[in-house]
């Protein structure tokens, strides 16, 4: 496999180039998940950048991001491949007298097969990345399906024989942990759990991806949400919420976040009624 | 030891510790740890951690295993030259040093992994923490350093000098107390933290190892739970939720036989030129029992009653109808306390406060059941599963057995939920098995088994 990444310190760096700022927790597992060629498995909460993290790997190393979103109902033919039957019945219909075993094996040849993001990635010579977003929402069955992929890189067509990747895709998995994933499928994974970040590394977020902010302001902005998140909340925010805070204040124009431009704009970082009351209760909030 | 034996060793620890190691992820970290930089212990750590520990829920028991296996290198920390600006630490009087303490606290040192920070860590337990036990030996205890220095008294001072002229009790105090609470507490980690791998040194990593793990929080008993247990099991509501809901939805939708899916059959046939080869069904009705959950809310179980509520609530959706009583020696519904929305605290202070469960103070079993088939008899129909919380211990008052029998006859399925562990059954004042005669009582000690009961109700 080519050499992503020379170390987690590289890693960071060429991360925090794209905007992404990865603590020791992130760069150490992105650099072992392309030195020792395994798929990184990144559960955690909503919105703290899980996809984001697939997408700057693609970004930093110039490979194609090739994303399969993961749904209730998913299946092989739509992940993986699906032979084109109109054009097999067309073949079968156009062949006139050839003989049924010309014909067979003509139709289950590459010419009728319709690739799926994960056979397409599996395929590619070209570096690649292949995002499987939010695994944790598909069925069971379909972790089965992921396990020969996962583990050798390679998809099994009955009629073709075994595909192995020429160059091995860099696979991300999300998961927002609304299931336990089977112990197999995690097995095969490096884990990477991901979770708020520290205020710190929050405000330097909210720096970079909010041009004109002031540093001030970002730090309080950081230091109240890390506070809204220490309370029992139903959902608590998430980073994309932050930075959707720091972009309502300075489309607001306030400078600085006191007890009624919070009271005013805790819409944005809080969406449930319940949430929003204990807040502020425990901050000592106006109602309303 | 070296390394190889050292990873053995490590991975052994963590298996001894209840997290499930295979034998694939431990040649996956030989191989990480094979092609990081050894001398970066941050990244050591990660690497192990990304290749052997997959629930989040494992992490500070594995933190706490590394730091054993692969402790800090006392010299670096060391070697940082003292600062300028006073006396020594191992010199400097009490009051210098909390200034000191206060000092970092509000830098927020802790956090950014200032060296200083550890060194000054290190001296404050080589200073206090050290006491000695019997004849030629020393021990190492967390405790003296924290009663030496009482950070706890710090607060006030520091909340001035961050707040500066601001006014006190606004939002500003709010956020910056949070800030100085986890740096206390950050503090408090350290020192345990150093103490442990001082113990460690002096004894032996194996014998510190098993006491320096603490349970995750689904494995932690309910009849033990500490206040920062329970607000961890309460954060743990609403995902364990989220989860049993998916899996019961699941469990639903998982039905081969039942009645043919004409439109999707037809849909799916269009794949294979016209012949329905895959004949999906309609999904089958779910079954959703209603509920009456008649739980303890004496002292003794509390906390166990209190989180099986929440749980229960917050799956409301899995249930066509939830009722809630609560009794110590007299009943009250509670169904009302547990709003859709409402906040769970608060639920929970209102219950205890405004419900009428209490006339003397001491559970009795029998008198509340004679109340509830009075009062409330009309809650349980053929449609409802009654679920019972409590230890069964009745303090030698009538069980009134034949009134329970009554009330689990007329409903559909009735459980008893006892947190008390099997063994304890029967002990004293308990009358488990009379009352598991009546009702079928299963063992609920902890997150795990409550999660387990829910998904086969």
């Amino acid at each position: 496999m080519a050499s992503w990444f020379s170390s987690p310190a590289e890693a960071r760096e060429r991360l925090a180039g794209v905007g992404y700022l990865a603590g020791d927790g992130v760069a150490t597992p992105v650099f072992l998940a392309a030195a020792l060629g395994k798929p990184l498995l990144a559960e955690g909460p909503a919105g703290v950048g899980k996809t984001q993290l697939a997408k700057a790997v693609a970004a930093v190393t110039g490979a194609e991001l090739i994303r399969l979103q993961c749904y209730e109902g998913l299946d092989e033919a739509r992940a993986l491949y699906e032979w084109n039957y109109k054009k097999q019945l067309l073949r079968i219909q156009a062949s006139g007298g050839q003989g049924w075993d010309e014909t067979h094996d003509d139709i289950f040849s590459e010419e009728f097969l319709l690739e799926r993001p994960l056979l397409r990635a599996i395929r590619r010579a070209e570096p690649t990345v292949l995002l499987i977003d939010e695994i944790d929402k598909a069925d069971v069955e379909v972790e089965g399906l992921l396990l020969e992929i996962l583990s050798d890189y390679q998809v099994t067509i009955p009629e073709l024989g075994t595909i192995t990747a020429v160059t091995r895709p860099y696979v991300v998995l999300t998961s927002n942990a609304t299931r336990e994933l089977s112990e197999a499928l995690k097995r095969r994974c490096l884990y990477l759990h991901l979770d708020y970040p520290s205020p710190e590394r929050e405000r330097d977020i909210v720096l970079a991806q909010v041009p004109g902010i002031e540093a001030a302001l970002a730090e309080k902005l950081a230091r109240t949400v890390a506070a809204l998140r220490a309370l029992e909340l139903k959902k608590s925010p998430s980073i994309a919420e932050t930075v959707d805070w720091a972009r309502t204040l300075l489309a607001l124009g306030s400078a600085d976040l006191d007890e009624r431009t919070t009271a005013g704009t805790l819409g944005v970082v809080l969406k449930h009624a319940s949430d929003q009351a204990r807040a502020a209760k425990e901050l000592g909030l106006a109602a309303g | 030891m070296g390394l190889l034996e050292r990873h053995a060793a490590f991975v052994r620890a963590l298996r001894a510790a209840g997290m499930p190691v295979s034998v694939a992820e431990g040649l996956d970290a030989a191989r990480a740890i094979g092609v990081v930089d050894l001398a970066e212990r941050e990244t050591l750590r990660e690497a192990y951690a990304a290749t052997l520990v997959k629930r989040p829920a494992h992490r500070p028991a594995f933190d706490a295993l590394f730091d054993l296996w692969f402790p800090p290198v006392t010299g670096a920390a060391s070697a940082v030259p003292p600062r300028e600006d006073g006396p020594d630490a191992a010199s400097a009087d009490v009051p210098e040093l909390r200034r000191r303490l206060a000092g970092f606290v509000v830098d927020g040192a802790a956090a950014a992994g200032d060296p200083e920070f550890t060194r000054f860590v290190r001296a404050m337990v080589e200073r206090f923490g050290r006491q000695p036990a019997g004849p030629g030996r020393q021990a190492w205890f967390s405790y003296s350093v924290l009663r030496a220095l009482s950070p706890g008294t710090l607060m006030a001072g520091m909340l001035g000098d961050v707040l500066g002229g601001q006014e006190r009790g606004g939002m500003a105090e709010k956020v910056a107390r949070r800030r100085l609470e986890d740096g206390l507490a950050a503090f408090e980690d350290a020192v345990a933290s150093d103490v442990r791998r001082r113990i460690a040194e002096d004894s032996g990593i194996e014998k510190i190892a098993r006491a320096a793990v603490k349970p995750p929080p689904d494995q932690v008993d309910f009849l033990r739970v500490t206040k920062a247990d329970l607000a961890a099991l309460r954060r743990e509501v609403y995902p364990l939720a989220r989860r049993l809901a998916t899996r019961l939805t699941m469990k639903h939708k998982l039905g081969r036989r039942g009645r043919l899916d004409f439109r999707r059959t037809v849909r799916a046939s269009l794949g294979t030129g016209g012949v329905p080869l895959a004949t999906p069904m309609r999904p089958r009705r779910p079954h959703k029992p209603e509920l009456v959950v008649l739980c303890d809310a004496s002292d003794s179980v509390s906390a166990f009653s209190h989180f099986t509520l929440l749980l229960t609530y917050a799956l409301r959706e899995q249930f066509a109808k939830v009722r809630a009583f609560a009794f110590v020696d007299t009943v009250d519904e509670i169904t009302r306390f547990f709003a859709p929305g409402a906040d769970v605290v608060d639920a929970i202070t209102r219950m205890t406060r405004e419900a009428d469960i209490t006339r003397f103070g001491r559970s009795d079993y029998g008198r509340a059941f004679e109340r509830f088939a009075e009062k409330y008899g009309d809650a349980i129909g053929p449609k409802t599963s009654l679920l019972i919380l409590g230890d069964a211990r009745s303090n030698y008052q009538p069980p009134a057995l034949a009134t329970l029998k009554r009330l689990a006859g007329e409903a559909r399925h009735a459980y008893w939920l006892n947190p008390e562990p099997r063994a304890q059954w029967d002990t004293g004042d308990s009358v488990a098995t009379p009352y598991g005669g009546v009702v079928e009582m299963i063992e609920c000690r902890n997150l795990t088994q409550l999660a387990a009961f829910i998904e086969d109700l």
